[in-house]
């Protein structure tokens, strides 16, 4: 069923050049999921994330989201489409022309249909959500510090009320602190909104705090996909690396994962 | 996808005790999903208000205003019932909490999900509101104000810049040693060697354009040969200099200007101030020297193509051969015209680099900016080339003229 499923990867091989990035990746991710996709440096997770946005077109095999393919069928239906799910990148990608009220409001003008008292109501709505003050509407991105800059991101994402969110490293440059903060309020507004959640982190602190499932990138595969404590079975030296290291059995540990 | 409105008139009113009087029903169907309201006039509560279906944005759809309309029409004692509705986002939310009047009404039946959402809406709607600063009074005089304040403080920043390549310049020569080489290397390359094919190409084809004009004109006065004077003083003292100058703000300023620009956006000069290096010597102080030496060659280079294609042209329109074409320029033209060009070719390129630089440091780290201060960087290059040419015309009115 197309409902329960929200993305879904089948056979998805992807080719720069010479070199395979991905070869026959399967992957199924179900709606209220949070999964946290993790892999060393150069195992294709952002290159995985942008196949899922539909950035690149895959090589061989194909991207479904709720139920139907990213790609084909006409402008309307892969606008209609994109609309359904959010993307916090990880420099935020504001639009630096424009203050923090139109990159959150920009989407909705694009709908066409919302007039601007009503823009206005659900960009306050927005900013609210993710805890910045009306007063922060008419800052310019420039003007913005690095953990503003993500929740503007994120309210820009959550724009539409999507219900697939898709953060690429979101705690990359903020402190922990900071960090700590912007994870809560992921998680809280996942939970509060439905959202299934995509991630790609190498931070081990977001992913025990963020995630329900950990998908494991390696060998151009899906190498494990399950709990941290189903994943930590496997035998593969990234994962041994990755999850057994003594840093990381401390945070897993306090995190009550293990 | 198409919308239905059907209104069904129930029994008509009977006595106390009935739960339904009468029924409107409006539907906004949906490809996926529907919105939907029904109004139900309860007897003893007054009217309640069933809703229904999806109430997110993507169901809503355009039909907004259609069901602001139709939740407006509901008056404000109503109680409302969102017991049924599947799925409620923000938009949804907020289209209620407006038709409501920014508060929730006295009566809401809705899930503990859908209440919070609710709740969620009137806290930030509680938050206070953004204000919109009026335009003062006298803002267009305000805004002349501030134009003449920013053209002076453009002055000032230019002096200043200018005086920075002469401290640079007195360094080098007391320590030869600092004379940043690679980097006026590089750009004697970028923006002199590159340039060369697209200015012989320009040139030649002035050239051209020029002489095939003029001879249409001489061959009436019967005056063919004089087109070498034309050509010759023209091309050499006028045209060719601020051809090439407009060619190269058009294409090396506008580099420069993005390319500092870009340096301040990834504070890569911030980092260059950190390391010691001092980034006017390295970053500017090349430009400004590579344009002042390329500049002169450039100018050679046109004027040779330009008289190349004049000569050509004139061969075939006024049937003057290259020989005569040859020993007549030097007549025509007096030396000093070439030192006239040559030197406007060094201040030309000299204020090119300059104003190119002077608004690449002053980009601010966004898009709009950058975009402003490269074309504003080009339009200052031209216009101050042609009135540097002013200037020399007045200077040099009695040098060169036979």
């Amino acid at each position: 069923m197309a409902e329960t499923s929200v993305i879904q990867v089948r056979k998805l091989s992807t080719r720069f050049g010479k070199i395979w990035v991905h070869r026959d990746l399967d992957l199924d991710i179900s709606a209220g999921a949070m999964v946290a996709l993790v892999g060393g440096s150069g195992s294709g997770k952002t290159t995985l994330l942008r196949q899922l946005l539909g950035l690149l077109l895959p090589t061989q095999g194909e991207v479904r989201m709720f139920g139907e393919p990213l790609f084909g069928g006409g402008l309307d239906r892969e606008r209609a489409l994109r609309r359904r799910f959010g993307v916090l990148f990880q420099q935020g990608a504001l639009f630096s022309a424009f203050n923090v009220f139109d990159n959150v409001a920009f989407q909705m003008r694009e709908l066409k249909y919302l007039d601007e008292a009503m823009i206005h109501d659900l960009v306050m709505l927005k900013l609210d959500q993710v805890e910045l003050l009306p007063r922060h509407a008419k800052l310019m991105p420039a003007e913005l510090s690095g953990g503003m800059i993500k929740r503007v991101a994120l309210a820009r994402a959550l724009a539409l009320d999507p219900e697939l969110l898709l953060l690429d490293e979101p705690t990359a440059g903020l402190d922990p602190d900071r960090s700590d903060s912007f994870v809560r309020l992921i998680r809280s507004l996942g939970e509060e909104l439905g959202l299934t959640v995509v991630l790609v982190t190498h931070d081990l602190d977001t992913l025990a705090a963020l995630s329900t499932r950990v998908a494991v990138l390696a060998e151009q595969r899906i190498l494990a996909y399950g709990t941290v404590a189903e994943v930590i079975r496997t035998d593969h030296p990234f994962i041994q690396n990755f999850f057994l290291s003594e840093r990381s059995k401390r945070i897993l540990g306090s995190a009550g994962l293990r | 996808m198409g919308r239905h409105r059907h209104r069904t008139e129930g029994p008509q009113p009977k006595e106390a005790g009935a739960h339904i009087i009468d029924r409107i029903t409006v539907t906004v169907a949906h490809a996926m999903s529907d919105t939907r309201i029904e109004v139900v006039a309860g007897s003893e509560a007054g009217r309640r208000v069933m809703l229904s279906g999806r109430w997110t944005l993507m169901a809503i759809g355009p039909r907004i205003d259609d069901l602001m309309r139709q939740l407006t029409t509901i008056d404000g004692h109503a109680e409302w019932d969102c017991r049924a509705v599947d799925a409620l986002d923000s938009a949804g939310a907020m289209l209620l909490w407006r038709a409501w009047g920014r508060q929730l009404p006295a009566t809401l039946l809705a899930s503990q999900d859908h209440l919070r959402v609710f709740e969620r809406v009137a806290a930030a709607d509680r938050q206070e509101p953004l204000v919109h600063e009026s335009l003062p009074t006298f803002h267009w005089l305000l805004s002349v104000g501030e134009q003449a304040i920013a053209v002076g403080r453009h002055l000032v920043d230019f002096l200043m810049l200018s005086g920075q390549m002469m401290l640079n310049l007195a360094k080098v020569i007391h320590h030869p040693g600092e004379l940043p080489g690679q980097e006026i290397s590089a750009n004697l390359y970028k923006s002199g060697v590159r340039a060369m094919p697209v200015s012989a190409l320009v040139g030649f084809l002035i050239g051209v354009v020029l002489s095939y004009l003029s001879a249409l004109q001489l061959r009436q006065l019967g005056a063919d040969v004089f087109i070498v004077d034309i050509l010759g003083l023209g091309i050499i003292r006028e045209i060719g200099p601020v051809l090439i100058a407009v060619l190269v703000a058009g294409r090396s300023g506008s580099a420069m200007t993005a390319q500092l620009g870009v340096m301040r956006v990834t504070e890569e000069i911030d980092a260059l101030a950190t390391m010691g290096v001092p980034t006017s010597l390295r970053l500017i102080f090349p430009k400004v020297v590579a344009l002042a030496v390329a500049m002169p060659l450039l100018v050679l280079w046109i004027i040779v193509l330009a008289l190349a294609g004049g000569m050509v042209t004139a061969q075939i329109q006024l049937d003057i051969g290259y020989q005569v074409f040859f020993d007549q320029l030097p007549k025509a033209v007096p030396v000093a015209n070439l030192w006239i060009g040559l030197a406007k070719g060094v201040v030309f390129g000299i204020f090119v680099a300059l104003v190119a630089c002077h608004f690449g440091l002053r980009v601010q780290p966004n898009t709009e900016s950058l975009s402003a201060h490269t074309t504003a960087s080009v339009v200052t290059s031209i216009t101050v080339v042609i009135l540097l040419d002013a200037v020399f015309a007045i200077l040099t009115r009695s040098i060169g003229v036979p």
